[in-house]
């Protein structure tokens, strides 16, 4: 197992590994973040607001006189967090959605795939602020916003491997054995696209990243007093004038971890150069 | 190129792009079905929310029957529907005065800016595009990957706080906002204009550029392409005057499609440059909660973005010769 991953990872071109070493550093952040925090997020400990890089403040203070490193690894645990829940929920409903499709009737196929049409016809920036002026912006209701607005990606990708699969002479033999239409679909057809369908939870997940972070930028996603990288930028937004780090620093952050996922997915093995972007 | 060769193509090409505007058309008919439905998901009604919680219940009653709120949801559907067809999408509650009115002050300043993004990101996408599918897993086509592949991983807002910062803080070149007087000379709007410009193409090049590369390439594996390159042609020259006439179909296509990024692009840069247009109406609708406003942006935008996928599939059946047999 450990020589496994140990070849895998030799296997990866440099740039895959800048972006496996970037993914890793956030999942640690993600969950320790808060641990490793010098000060309380909400406290206000510097003298100065938007102060520089000191030695007591590694990435400078806020408008409030915050420290940003600590607002900052409190913030990763919502980046980050917010975006995996709801890239896994759009992947799962997009992967069930095609398995269904791949083992109903025609008829299912072609409601279930003119209705996901519609919303994919909807840029995904103009489908959430409707979405969000409607259903508002708390956590739980900023995941389901996130996740309609991905899932039919998903489903257009998974339907794709899943019509494919379902043509192959083992999938028709397990038919003609009197298999189920559930066996079928979830032991025969979805092993066998698991494998793309992962690195497109990759792309949901930076999508998702950048979805959420631009909302709370403009004020539409998480609401304070909790706060995610999106809102550290929004709330530091007065200190442009300034250059203070506090609005550079969440938005680099955030850059580094949609270009490390997408850097890792790009030189996964196998996989065409030509999937990854931005929808 | 005039005479019985092009009638043919038009003969061929025209079912095929008329069965593809009335797909369009079904499309946009059901976006507008969702876009209603989701509306209609608000508690409360725009009537409740103008009048505030304390309004008596004749109050609300009467205000619901003056916008029509009083009807069943299909009929509000059509007389909605009939409404934008028609050029009147209701009354903003917001900015008291019909949303026709509200959208028409917007919507220019908007095409302009797409128009001058769009303008500086073809050719450059074009160059990088081609630059990189030429020389093909050498160097400069991996490093112009990586490149494209992390701008189109970065959040809008990191370029344009880098712009402001670049171009506005530290040079004193640009204005930080762009807000554009209306007797401003042809300069002054350009100047204005230069940093969102800058930042929306940033976001569409990337984007643009892959997808140009995945054009040109997908023709240099075709077996013309080997054969004049066998007959000694220098592989520059196979590219400009062999493949560029023979993929400008997809290259067009994937222009096209790239140029869709704006929409979404439009609605950060413009909101932080507080740029007078229409992505900026819309979050500014979603603030407020101003849904006939907000549900006519929306709709604009995806009559836009149909618009342009429509186009790249028009493209994309013209330049297909097989397509045009069918």
């Amino acid at each position: 197992m450990m020589n496994a991953t140990r070849t895998w990872v030799k296997a990866l071109p440099f740039s895959g590994r800048v972006g496996l070493s970037l993914v890793l550093l956030w999942l640690f952040l993600a969950v320790f973040g808060p641990l490793l925090a010098p000060y309380d997020p909400g406290a206000f400990v510097a003298h100065d607001v938007f102060a520089g890089f000191t030695a007591a403040h590694p990435l400078g203070s806020d408008y409030l006189g915050r420290d940003v490193l600590s607002r900052l690894l409190s913030g990763a645990r919502y980046s980050v967090g917010l975006a995996l829940a709801a890239a896994l929920v759009a992947s799962t409903t997009g992967t069930a959605l095609a398995l269904i499709t791949a083992v109903s009737p025609r008829w299912v196929d072609e409601g279930i795939s003119r209705f996901v049409d519609t919303l994919i016809s909807i840029p995904s920036k103009i489908l959430s602020l409707v979405l969000v002026a409607v259903v508002g912006s708390s956590l739980p209701l900023l995941l389901l916003v996130a996740s309609i607005t991905y899932f039919p990606g998903a489903f257009r990708i998974a339907r794709s491997l899943a019509v494919n699969l379902a043509q192959m002479d083992y999938v028709q033999v397990a038919r003609c054995r009197g298999e189920g239409a559930v066996y079928i679909a979830l032991r025969e057809i979805l092993p066998n696209m698991i494998h793309p369908m992962l690195a497109d939870f990759g792309l949901r997940f930076v999508f998702i990243v950048l979805l959420l972070s631009g909302l709370s930028f403009l004020g539409l996603g998480v609401q304070p007093p909790d706060a995610d990288l999106g809102s550290l930028v929004r709330e530091n937004i007065s200190g442009l004038g300034e250059a203070a780090p506090a609005i550079l620093v969440p938005a680099i952050a955030i850059a580094t971890l949609t270009v490390g996922v997408n850097l890792l997915i790009d030189s996964l093995p196998g996989r065409g150069r030509r999937m990854a972007g931005k929808e | 190129m005039a005479g019985p060769a092009t009638r043919g193509l038009l003969a061929t090409a025209l079912p095929l792009i008329v069965k593809r505007i009335a797909s369009g058309l079904l499309t946009l008919l059901l976006v507008s079905l969702v876009v209603f439905f989701i509306a209609q998901l608000l508690p409360g009604d725009m009537a409740q929310e103008l009048l505030g919680q304390a309004a008596t219940a004749d109050a609300v009653a009467a205000l619901r029957e003056k916008f029509g709120l009083d009807q069943p949801a299909p009929e509000r559907y059509v007389r909605w529907l009939l409404g934008m067809l028609t050029g009147d999408p209701g009354y903003s509650m917001v900015a008291n005065m019909p949303v026709a009115d509200v959208i028409a002050a917007r919507l220019p300043n908007s095409l302009l800016l797409a128009a001058l993004a769009a303008l500086v990101s073809v050719p450059v996408a074009l160059t990088i595009g081609i630059l990189s599918a030429m020389h093909r897993d050498t160097r400069l086509d991996r490093g112009l990957n990586v490149a494209t592949l992390s701008m189109v991983a970065l959040p809008e807002f990191l370029v344009a706080t880098l712009a402001v910062l670049i171009f506005s803080v530290q040079l004193r070149w640009l204005p930080s906002i762009a807000l554009v007087p209306a007797d401003a000379s042809p300069w002054l709007i350009l100047r204005a204009l230069a940093m969102p410009v800058l930042s929306l193409a940033v976001i569409v090049i990337a984007q643009m550029a892959r997808m140009t590369r995945a054009a040109i390439i997908q023709q240099l594996n075709q077996a013309y392409v080997e054969m004049a390159l066998l007959k000694g042609i220098k592989p520059a020259r196979v590219v400009l005057t062999h493949v560029l006439p023979n993929a400008i179909g997809p290259i067009v296509n994937a222009m096209v499609l790239s140029l869709s990024y704006l929409l979404g692009g439009a609605v950060i840069v413009e909101t932080i440059f507080n740029y007078p247009g229409l992505a900026s109406l819309m979050v500014n609708a979603v603030t407020s909660r101003d849904m006939p406003l907000l549900q006519a942006c929306a709709m604009i935008f995806c009559t836009a973005y149909l618009l342009l996928a429509l186009i790249a599939d028009t493209a994309a059946i013209l330049a297909n010769p097989r397509l045009r047999n069918r």
